[in-house]
């Protein structure tokens, strides 16, 4: 019997998505993007104490569309890091494991995420309204 | 290291199609992986219609029905066919379970049916658990004990110490968890996955077990228990209903307390 190398069974391509294992990659990812939000607030502090030329030159910036669209990602992912870490501490006193509570917890900080997200932009838009 | 991809020999290729007969009313595919070490190739999925007016409800009645009338060569492991065996544990429509256990009709579409993900595999559907095995070996899962055991009757303990190991001790070591973690996945060399973690919970809770803290010792380790990050997959495809998800979640609570 000629002695070949065993395959490797299929994993991240067939297995279905699950609500649990969406939301902790998830979790992963807004970490992630909450560390590249830190180096653009950095940005911000450094030219807030670099004198007016260089904030005018950071607000301008900040103002542009692609920056505008990251701060919005950002809110979100940090509401959402939050919520989800909030989880994990649940979790780690040995609260809402049942399936069907791990389920609806990760839900709810999904959609508390993306309203409180909508809900901070609406009135951050409605205070800066002319 | 995390590998999203499969290796060159691993990917998978189309294969045969096996039809229905003409007059069949009520026909599914099945799409199957399929990998023979005998033969040059890759493994490859293959297609069976089937007509479900001459099959059982059952995936696992359907994959007897192939073998027994379509083609014999299809492999796979069963024996009980009432889900207390866990030898047909595989992946079925994405998720994994046991084919004894799913109906067909809880499927939309296409049935797809690949072995446990993330393992060797030996041929078709029958993955090479030696690991999953070892690493259950590896809690030490039996009794230990340094008191002598009563002169006159067996350990005894209270109806509420029983029933905390009663849950865990109804796993079927199907695998099924441990082979839907993406720790596992990634880490099976080290970690020890959710199965093997519930087995060693079952015992660490035993009130007649006298090595707690070794076990408890042998755990303490950044890869053994700390590569779950509760990711949830265990408890939604465990078969049997048990929550390996939060037994790792209670040891973890007795190592933090037991550092106090």
């Amino acid at each position: 019997m000629p002695v070949r190398a065993r395959p490797l069974s299929p994993h991240l391509q067939i297995y279905r998505w699950q609500v649990g294992s969406t939301l902790s990659i998830l979790h992963r990812i807004t970490g992630l993007a909450l560390a590249l939000g830190f180096l653009a607030l950095t940005y911000w502090l450094v030219a807030l104490a670099g004198g007016a030329a260089a904030y005018s030159s950071a607000a301008r910036f900040f103002a542009g569309p692609l920056a505008g669209a990251a701060l919005v990602g950002w809110t979100f992912a940090f509401f959402y890091h939050l919520l989800n870490g909030i989880r994990h501490l649940a979790w780690d006193v040995g609260v809402g494991f049942d399936r069907a509570h791990s389920r609806l917890s990760g839900l709810l900080a999904m959609l508390a995420a993306v309203l409180l997200t909508a809900g901070l932009w609406g009135f951050l838009w409605h205070v800066a309204r002319p | 290291m995390a590998e999203f991809f499969l290796p060159a020999n691993s990917k998978v290729g189309r294969g045969r199609t096996f039809k229905a007969a003409a007059d069949a009313k009520h026909v599914r595919v099945f799409r199957i992986y399929r990998f023979d070490p005998d033969t040059a190739g890759n493994p490859r999925i293959d297609s069976y219609e089937i007509d479900m007016d001459s099959c059982g409800p059952m995936v696992l009645d359907a994959l007897i029905k192939i073998k027994n009338e379509i083609d014999s060569t299809l492999t796979f492991r069963r024996s009980c066919r009432e889900g207390i065996c866990g030898s047909c544990a595989m992946n079925i429509d994405g998720r994994n379970g046991l084919a004894c256990l799913n109906a067909c009709a809880d499927v939309s579409g296409d049935i797809r049916i690949y072995p446990l993900p993330h393992l060797p595999v030996i041929k078709d559907l029958v993955p090479d658990l030696t690991d999953f095995y070892a690493q259950y070996a590896s809690i030490k899962p039996w009794l230990q004990t340094r008191t002598p055991a009563p002169p006159d009757g067996e350990r005894l303990q209270s109806k509420g110490d029983q029933e905390r190991v009663d849950r865990p001790s109804a796993c079927i070591l199907c695998a099924c968890c441990s082979t839907s973690c993406p720790s596992y996945w990634w880490n099976s060399d080290r970690y020890l996955g959710p199965a093997a973690l519930l087995a060693a919970y079952r015992w660490i809770v035993d009130s007649r077990d006298e090595a707690t803290g070794e076990r408890l010792d042998q755990l303490e380790d950044p890869f053994r228990l700390y590569r779950c990050h509760t990711i949830m997959n265990c408890t939604e495809a465990c078969p049997k209903d048990l929550n390996p998800a939060k037994a790792i979640g209670e040891i973890k609570q007795m190592m933090a307390h037991r550092r106090q």
